[in-house]
């Protein structure tokens, strides 16, 4: 919720006209990337990596509910991603890797790919802007790297996960995040 | 001449909107062609999906069906359609809209489940899937749901880690089992009627969970204060909220839902009993009063309505003869709670295997059988004829995943 609030913020700092002290996107961007960081950092370290693998107390799985675990990281950044789409269609996030368990969520649009492909390479975040579906967005494309044991160890284990050799602090993919532009 | 055209005309007027002004019944006579069976109950009711000079607006279909979708783990959301990076996709298709998929007064293009797109749909998305999923070359596309192996919304019985995990169980497991009815409150001491009345009506009521409970007669017929003789639904609802708001939800209670008359027998579109005709549906049409049996209510209150081929063909088959009701799979229980949306779990009918079948069945055997239309026809009178092959396909995947 604390992410969905902080985009709202922002949205709404957006519609002040753009003069000195005006947001750009690429702030926008990085601010609501600082505040989804922050919060799956969190959850991954101090929520999953605690209670799974230190404390082992509970799971983290895929079918947390018929499980009745913890959802994994990347699941709780997706459904934060989805409600936050109901909320508004000013911006959207979302987590993409060329290394995905997932093949939805491998990059598709040539912006998603140059993007993937710069921040695995450098670690450095990329800034572009894309025409999708006849819209304009402002994409930036951040780093995700991985935070705690618990994301190598369920990424370099899982059956369908192309890569079994990622380790602490690697980039194993990319937060997206649009700002549509018109 | 000219006064005998507009006499013509406003009697032509008049032919067409009196019927529709006056409401009711009398508007099915505008109707552009059949609606499905899961709307023709309310098919006279034309505000219920239709905005004047708006068409039929999204929130007429989520206002009813939002919160089943939302339980239904959706393996489709807006959210997929509304990402731009899919817009590509929903040019193809624009599932943002349901009437995009389900049209309605089209009797002619509906399939399954309201669909009205060719049975082909998933194409537009998945053309490649062969790619991501070898074992799917050459698999027709119109044969994805058709075949009982995936579902547009609701894939919870179908998922391949479930499927995974219920691989090899047998045909009826070793500890069949039914969920648990909710222990119902007892009052202590036990509870005297309020009120003198018809001595064999007091009998029936003293055989009840509702005098064991101590809800006595006022609790019912006086809850507002004044003595009423034939309380309704309401007086049902105020203790029994989640079994009403389920009732409404369902065929059953779905035209009350929209402020219309009561669904009768004589309105549906399956077969019923002629000596049913005329009964309205309301709690008490299957508990009766008084003495609300509830075994009478999960059997003998719908085989009293429902003639069709599965019902007709319940009271010999092998689910009767294990004593399992019309209510143990069509209102199951959750939490002890009965659902009273008895159509909830039946879209598709693979919804049933989690809250029902496996209780007493493998998966397999369950997906076969409900896969089999002649099967469920006849009340699971037999074995399924055919074993879907989507249990050998998991087991190959699983034996590559485990490949170094």
């Amino acid at each position: 919720m604390n992410r969905i609030a902080a985009g709202v913020l922002f949205l709404a700092a957006c519609a002040q006209p753009p003069a000195a002290g005006g947001v750009s996107p690429r702030q926008m961007a990085d601010a609501l990337f600082t505040v989804l960081s922050a919060d799956r950092t969190v959850y991954t370290t101090r929520v999953v990596n605690r209670l799974q693998n230190v404390d082992k107390v509970v799971k983290a799985t895929e079918h947390f509910e018929d499980d009745k675990a913890l959802p994994l990281p990347a699941q709780m950044f997706r459904m934060g991603a989805e409600l936050s789409s109901k909320k508004t269609e000013a911006f959207t996030y979302a987590l993409l890797s060329p290394w995905a368990i997932n093949k939805q969520n491998v990059p598709k649009t040539e912006v998603e790919k140059a993007g993937l492909t710069k921040v695995t390479q450098t670690g450095e975040a990329f800034y572009s802007e894309e025409k999708l579906g006849g819209k304009s967005y402002f994409t930036a494309v951040y780093p995700d790297r991985a935070v705690s044991p618990a994301c190598v160890q369920c990424h370099n284990a899982h059956a369908d996960s192309p890569r079994s050799d990622f380790k602490e602090n690697d980039v194993m993919g990319g937060v997206v995040i649009r700002i549509a532009m018109n | 001449m000219v006064a005998g055209w507009a006499v013509i005309s406003v009697g032509i007027v008049g032919v067409v909107a009196v019927p529709h002004l006056r409401g009711g019944e009398g508007r099915r006579i505008h109707l552009p062609g059949a609606t499905t069976d899961g709307h023709y109950q309310i098919e006279t009711d034309c505000g219920a999906c239709h905005t004047p000079f708006d068409g039929v607006r999204q929130d007429a279909c989520t206002r009813c069906h939002a919160q089943e979708l939302e339980a239904a783990k959706d393996s489709h959301p807006l959210s997929k359609f509304t990402d731009p990076r899919n817009a590509e996709r929903t040019a193809s298709l624009d599932a943002r809209l349901c009437i995009t998929c389900h049209r309605e007064h089209l009797p002619h293009e509906t399939e399954r489940f309201g669909v009205t797109l060719p049975a082909d749909f998933c194409k537009s998305c998945h053309s490649d899937i062969a790619t991501e999923r070898p074992s799917h070359a050459g698999f027709p596309f119109e044969g994805c749901s058709a075949v009982g192996c995936h579902k547009f919304h609701d894939n919870r019985a179908l998922y391949e880690d479930f499927i995974a995990h219920h691989l090899d169980e047998p045909d009826t497991v070793a500890a069949p089992r039914l969920p648990p009815r909710k222990p119902a409150a007892r009052a202590t001491p036990a509870t005297a009627p309020d009120r003198d009345g018809d001595p064999a009506l007091v009998r029936d009521w003293l055989e009840t969970a509702h005098a064991r409970a101590g809800v006595n007669c006022g609790k019912c017929h006086a809850a507002d204060g004044a003595w009423d003789d034939h309380p309704g639904r309401a007086a049902c609802a105020r203790c029994h909220a989640d079994q009403a708001a389920g009732f409404l939800a369902g065929r059953h209670g779905m035209r009350l839902a929209a402020g219309m008359s009561p669904m009768s027998p004589a309105m549906a579109r399956l077969p019923m009993r002629a000596d049913a005709r005329e009964r309205v549906l309301g709690c008490t049409s299957c508990h009766g009063a008084h003495r609300f049996d509830v075994e009478r209510a999960a059997t003998t209150a719908c085989l009293g309505c429902h003639a069709d081929e599965h019902s007709l063909a319940h009271r010999a088959s092998p689910h009767a003869r294990a004593g399992v009701s019309c209510a143990a799979c069509h209102l199951p229980r959750t939490d002890g709670v009965p659902q009273h949306n008895q159509n909830d779990n039946l879209r598709p009918r693979e919804k049933m295997v989690r809250s029902v079948c496996l209780g007493c069945h493998g998966l397999a055997f369950s997906l076969a059988a409900l896969a089999d239309d002649a099967l469920v026809r006849n009340n699971f009178v037999g074995r399924p004829r055919t074993a879907l092959d989507t249990f050998d396909m998991v087991r190959a995947r699983l034996k590559q995943r485990r490949k170094p």
